[in-house]
């Protein structure tokens, strides 16, 4: 297979981690702060010393028993949340950088860059000094320069969170065209990331990889509650029966095709549970749970009201019509069509 | 910024007038009287340093109430220090140039008297690794030597033996002092110096000293006075007396000096 | 004068007291020239050697002093050895070292008696009393102010320009030349000015190491010193010349590496 393979322990930071990402795809790696995204990445540039493992793209060891290649021999280009363009140098002479270190002549260097910065839309930009650029078009730049350095592997660090929210979707539109057919690891917070850009997903937790897979798979069909936390879905496992599944909340109905008797899990969107503050009657095909209300937070422009082992999210409005607070009961309310049942 | 200026200029008055204190000449008392008091400050060239330490204190000794300060450093500096007001109250130089300046300026009280004379010696580290004998071979090619700046009273005497012998050095360098010239040699730097008969006694191992015949064409006479801005001019008359007495000529021609 | 209200007025006070302290000796001097002479006194052979000489050999050391100065920088601040806080300490020493003692120190190494003068007879090479040790004597006192200067600006500086070029393709070398040298050449050319005035105004190291001899080792400050046995006039208005060549020195080059700030490459 050719593809990166890698296995690194670092010691001090508590780091211990495998990863395999084959030729030509993209792997997304989703996971807290301080559980090790950056040092991996680091790790494989070239940037950092593992204590122990190997790591080699075919036939090419990047590190291994006594063998050590400097990041300037791996063919391993990173994007970081800062574009970091070099400001005594013009955009083009910035984008020109990886073909000139690599022998090219001046004059086809700078055709090279011309190139991709017509790549990612940003040709008009050619003559401009990294200081005259906003976030938004610093980062083009950058992933121009990446790109035109012609690395077999591309690294991206989180690339598009310190940007503004209005220009991230085009620059993620901009980056799936690009990462086409290309091999990439890009680590991310956001789930919507992943979706867009990966075709594999690999969740780390402290300690180590909770689960991979492919992006829709883990992502909509989580099966550890770390990862769903993350996806921002809820879970429920437990075991399978006719017309849903046992879960610790309660017996929960759901379309199955499964087996009863094995065991499975049941995931389902916040926004699909409406949150009632009196037992509502009941009705059929839709689930009822009592919860104890745990807590409240604020996420951007919806309240997720939290209990132990689901959590809702509401309008601001809603969340105050209904007067919860911590230690309050409410009753959640789902349809049975809108939970997922699969076998785990 | 104004307050500023008028306190600088005040403190400059009040520095001033204490430099400028008028005294009239006092009766010349006996080199012997132990009642003698004051506190003198006695400037001298930098090759006096020895000998007018040792003097100094011999002088304290003799009069347990007076005390003499000294301080040390080249002629020329001395003249400038004393005409910008330093409180000096004898002044004793390598030569008779510097003293003229400030008997000129009208500084010194009375007549300066000449206390010594010191002459050129050729100094060459412990080895004599050139293999120097005289004066000529100084100007042997190769020969590394090193004399003091025609400025400097030591280089003014070597110019006049140089024209007296007919000999033309070629030094590798100048110096403005003749204690640097002293250090090169001692360093082992060069291969010969021209330095004072003093300078060479002084140094006692570091260097070898070679007399040679034409310094005798070059004697530097050393003139000592006492200033006329001196506050204990007594004291100061008592101390060139001590100088030129015979404990301070014993003293001086220990040191190497010549008779005056 | 527009007084910021960051700063307490108090403290401009004391400032100014401090700057009348550096600058009423200089404007004094200015006084005490004898105009009427001054041409004459600094255009003498002696003077013009003098001057010269100066130039020259604080020239070439401070070319010296970037050749050498700034890798030693760069290893100072850019990696880590043991015993590296001694070594530092070492390389400062200069600084406040009395510049007779490191005269004293040059003789000891590269004197005729000295460590490796045997070395240097034995190769033909003189150094004592030449042009030469006057370049080394003003290289030695001169060093430490590049070294201090860069070190700050590169730990300053980072290295994460460094890190992204090396992603790229770029070997050690080419990211020494293209990436860290224009990003920190104005700290390097305020070092080189710095470093240029020590050695201009190099006295004690030089009079002890090199000697003194007119078009070869007499120096301006030396020649200064000289002077002022026989003629204090003279010494003073050289001594203004000196003055004002630091200062052109110094304002040319802190506009120039103004210029390089704003327009980069």
């Amino acid at each position: 297979m050719t593809g990166l393979a890698f296995h690194a322990t670092v010691a001090a930071r508590r780091f211990d981690l495998a990863l395999d990402v084959p030729e030509g795809t993209t792997v997304a790696v989703l996971g807290p702060n301080g559980a090790g995204k950056s040092t991996l990445l680091a790790l494989i540039a070239g940037l950092l010393t593992p204590d122990a493992g190997t790591a080699a793209w075919g036939g090419t060891t990047f590190f291994g028993a006594d063998v050590w290649l400097p990041p300037h021999r791996r063919g391993v280009a990173m994007l970081a949340q800062e574009a970091l363009l070099f400001p005594h140098l013009s955009v083009l002479e910035n984008v020109a950088f990886g073909p000139r270190s690599a022998g090219q002549a001046r004059v086809a260097s700078r055709e090279t860059a011309l190139h991709w910065l017509e790549e990612v839309e940003a040709a008009d930009l050619a003559t401009k000094r990294p200081g005259e650029l906003s976030g938004g078009q610093a980062q083009r730049v950058a992933i121009a320069r990446a790109l035109a350095a012609d690395p077999t592997l591309l690294l991206l660090d989180e690339p598009l969170a310190a940007l503004d929210i209005a220009v991230t979707p085009t620059l993620r539109r901009m980056l799936r065209r690009v990462l086409a057919g290309r091999t990439a690891i890009i680590v991310t917070h956001e789930v919507l990331d992943a979706l867009t850009l990966a075709d594999r997903v690999v969740v780390i937790g402290h300690g180590g990889v909770v689960e991979q897979g492919d992006t829709r798979e883990v992502l909509e069909r989580p099966r550890h509650p770390f990862t769903a936390e993350l996806a921002g879905l809820n879970l429920l496992r437990g075991r399978v029966v006719e017309g849903g599944i046992e879960t610790p909340v309660g017996r929960v109905s759901a379309a199955s095709r499964l087996i009863a008797g094995t065991r499975g899990a049941a995931a389902l969107r916040p926004s699909a549970i409406t949150v009632h503050a009196t037992e509502p009657g009941e009705r059929a095909g839709v689930n009822l749970v009592r919860v104890e209300v745990s807590d409240l937070e604020p996420r951007g422009d919806v309240i997720r009201v939290r209990s132990a082992a689901l959590f809702a999210d509401l309008t601001p409005a809603q969340a105050a019509a209904l007067d919860l607070e911590p230690g309050s009961t409410a009753w959640f309310a789902f349809a049975a069509d809108d939970v997922s049942l699969y076998g785990l | 910024m104004r307050k500023v200026a008028i306190a600088a200029v005040a403190l400059a008055v009040v520095l001033g007038a204490t430099a400028c204190s008028s005294s009239t000449p006092a009766a010349r008392p006996s080199a012997t009287t132990d009642s003698l008091s004051g506190s003198i400050t006695v400037f001298g060239a930098a090759s006096l340093t020895t000998t007018f330490t040792a003097l100094a204190t011999d002088f304290e000794k003799l009069h347990p109430k007076v005390t003499v300060a000294t301080s040390f450093a080249g002629s020329a500096d001395l003249v400038t220090q004393i005409a910008a007001g330093a409180p000096a109250d004898v002044f004793a130089s390598a030569d008779t140039k510097n003293m003229d300046k400030l008997t000129s300026a009208s500084l010194i009280e009375g007549t300066p008297v000449n206390f010594a004379t010191n002459v050129l010696e050729i100094a060459v580290p412990p080895s004599n690794p050139a293999k120097i004998t005289g004066f000529a071979d100084l100007a042997k090619p190769g020969v590394k030597t090193v004399i003091c700046a025609p400025a400097v009273p030591c280089g003014a005497a070597t110019v006049t033996i140089e024209k007296a012998t007919g000999v033309t050095l070629t030094p590798v360098s100048e110096e403005t002092a003749v204690t640097d010239v002293l250090g090169k040699v001692s360093s082992g730097e060069a291969d010969a110096g021209l330095v004072y008969v003093t300078d060479v006694r002084g140094a006692g191992s570091a260097v070898r000293g070679i007399p040679f015949a034409g310094s005798a064409t070059a004697v530097n006479t050393y003139p000592i006075g006492a200033l006329r801005a001196s506050t204990a001019p007594a004291v100061a008359r008592a101390f060139i007396d001590f100088v030129t007495g015979r404990v301070g000529q014993k003293v001086l021609a220990e040191a190497g000096f010549g008779k005056p | 004068m527009t007084i910021s209200s960051a700063v307490p007025r108090w403290i401009v006070v004391i400032a100014a007291i401090g700057a009348v302290f550096v600058l009423l000796p200089i404007v004094a001097m200015t006084t005490r020239v004898d105009w009427g002479q001054f041409f004459p006194l600094i255009s003498s052979a002696a003077s013009r050697d003098a001057l010269l000489l100066s130039l020259r050999t604080s020239l070439a050391s401070t070319v010296v002093c970037v050749v050498l100065g700034v890798p030693m920088s760069l290893v100072l601040a850019r990696t880590t050895f043991a015993g590296q806080r001694a070594v530092r300490a070492l390389v400062l020493l200069p600084l406040v070292l009395p510049p007779v003692i490191g005269g004293i120190a040059l003789l000891a190494a590269y004197g005729r008696m000295g460590l490796l003068g045997q070395t240097f007879q034995v190769l033909g090479i003189q150094i004592a009393f030449s042009t030469t040790a006057v370049v080394l004597a003003q290289s030695f006192v001169a060093l430490p102010f590049l070294v201090l200067s860069l070190e700050g600006a590169l730990r300053i500086a980072g290295t994460r320009y460094e890190a992204v070029a090396a992603t790229l393709g770029a070997s050690p070398s080419t990211v020494l030349w293209r990436v860290t040298m224009p990003l920190v050449l104005p700290a390097i050319l305020s070092g080189a000015v710095l470093s240029f005035a020590r050695a201009l105004g190099e006295f004690g190291a030089t009079l002890t190491f090199a000697g003194s001899l007119q078009g070869v080792t007499r120096t301006l400050p030396l020649e200064i010193y000289l002077q002022r046995e026989t003629d204090p006039d003279a010494a003073v208005a050289l001594a203004l010349v000196l003055v004002v060549v630091s200062l052109l020195v110094v304002g040319l080059t802190l506009r120039t590496s103004g210029i390089t700030r704003r327009s980069a490459l």
